[in-house]
């Protein structure tokens, strides 16, 4: 008779867990967020901080990259002109499945304040967004906030299935 | 009897312009009146043709015919030490008389002095280029050509510099509507997309003055936020923010705020 019965059912029991292939791809994909380092205006700044010491981005996984292959997630921070239109497009194409965008500040979501000819108006005329953040600029928090949010979106959906765009031409 | 204009869209008119509004002029003085100024005129007198000259705002502004410009900069450059050409490009009159107004704005350390060179030239009359002179009219002479449409010849790389080679238009003409014809409000959709995605991408929301209640469901709303396309009825719940919803995944632990300690003594 072993004097120290193991109750595999309890925890401290094996080192075994159970769970779904959905919570641990969606456990890994939204953990890890790399996100490209896509700084186009003073959005960028708060980005950088975000990414700082202060705020602190890789307490969430969150690792900047210089690279449109390496990433998951672009945040679009500033405003996108005309001319660089084409190469978000081009950068967005370069990411891997699954991606995600961010549509940081007034400029991307709208255009902004500058209601010009050069100025594309909101970033979803180029790509799909998945978030939206208001604010001229946001500040870190709004960024770090809306990063968890984007966690919560990416731990919601079925990680097998395949991300449906929204508008993709 | 003046003519009458229809005062029932005042309203939406952006900005009160007045029709007898005169621009102020700032007041110019005689080119006698610096010693300085006055022997670098005659320095110039002697070999170019000077339609005008005088000082304003403690700036001598000589004006010359559009074909002296390589010759006059050449000869304050090299020999009345206005080594800087600190600034250049051109100014739209073509609604007053067809004409644009070119300027090179140069500095001598040594004077401690500025001199602005002033042209008018035909509207389609093309300039020398003083890019051999100094390098910094280079990028300026072609932004001069891509935002007025004037050439400068022998210019060894006359193209675009702020806009896409592709554009058309010239966009600080007057002419130019500030927030674009209809090659620059569909340029990022036709280049990338293609003409037939002009339907499904849809016209550009220009309007800045403009209330869309379900604004709401594109643009995430701090704490309330709903689902791209959702109808958003004003009563959304607050959205609480944890580290893992639903107890979270193995070997990490939901944060529950209610058993945890705050710890606010840094010495603890």
């Amino acid at each position: 008779m072993a004097q120290h019965k193991i109750n595999y059912t309890q925890d401290g029991g094996l080192p075994v867990a159970l769970t779904t292939i959905d919570k641990v791809a969606n456990w890994g994909r939204s953990n890890s967020l790399w996100a490209m380092t896509y700084g186009l205006a003073c959005c960028g700044i708060e980005m950088m901080a975000a990414g700082a010491s202060r705020y602190d981005f890789d307490r969430f996984g969150t690792i900047f990259r210089a690279s449109p292959r390496q990433s998951d997630v672009m945040i679009v921070a500033g405003t996108l002109t005309k001319k660089h239109s084409e190469f978000i497009k081009r950068l967005y194409d370069q990411m891997t499945e699954p991606r995600w965008v961010i549509s940081m500040g007034s400029c991307a979501n709208t255009g902004g304040m500058f209601n010009t000819y050069a100025t594309v108006q909101g970033v979803d005329r180029i790509i799909p967004v998945d978030l939206y953040l208001p604010g001229c600029a946001p500040r870190p928090e709004t960024l770090q906030y809306g990063v968890m949010l984007l966690q919560k979106k990416i731990r919601a959906n079925k990680a097998g299935r395949a991300q449906k765009s929204k508008r993709l031409m | 009897m003046r003519t009458y204009k229809p005062k029932d869209d005042v309203q939406k008119k952006a900005y009160y312009t007045d029709r007898f509004y005169v621009a102020p002029q700032v007041p110019k003085s005689d080119v006698e009146s610096d010693e300085v100024f006055a022997k670098d005129l005659e320095a110039i007198k002697a070999k170019f043709e000077v339609l005008d000259a005088y000082i304003q705002v403690e700036q001598m502004v000589v004006w010359i015919k559009p074909e002296d410009n390589y010759g006059v900069i050449e000869l304050m450059r090299d020999e009345l030490e206005y080594t800087q050409l600190s600034e250049l490009s051109a100014i739209d009159f073509i609604a007053q008389r067809d004409e644009f107004e070119i300027f090179y704005q140069m500095l001598s350390m040594n004077k401690r002095k500025r001199v602005r060179i002033k042209m008018s030239i035909k509207n389609g009359q093309a300039v020398n280029s003083v890019e051999k002179l100094f390098r910094s009219a280079d990028w300026s002479e072609r932004e001069m050509y891509d935002m007025f449409g004037i050439v400068a010849n022998g210019h060894p790389f006359m193209k675009r510099i702020l806009m896409p080679y592709d554009w058309q238009g010239h966009p600080l003409l007057k002419s130019y509507p500030l927030q674009g014809d209809e090659f620059a409000a569909w340029y990022e959709v036709d280049k990338i997309f293609g003409k037939e995605a002009r339907d499904i991408v849809g016209p550009e929301l220009r309007d800045t003055s403009r209330v869309d209640r379900y604004d709401s469901t594109r643009f995430a709303r701090l704490g309330h936020e709903v689902p791209f396309g959702a109808e958003v009825k004003g009563d959304e719940p607050v959205t609480e923010q944890s580290y893992q919803e639903e107890g979270g995944v193995f070997l990490v632990k939901k944060l529950d705020k209610a058993s945890s300690v705050v710890v606010d003594d840094p010495q603890r």
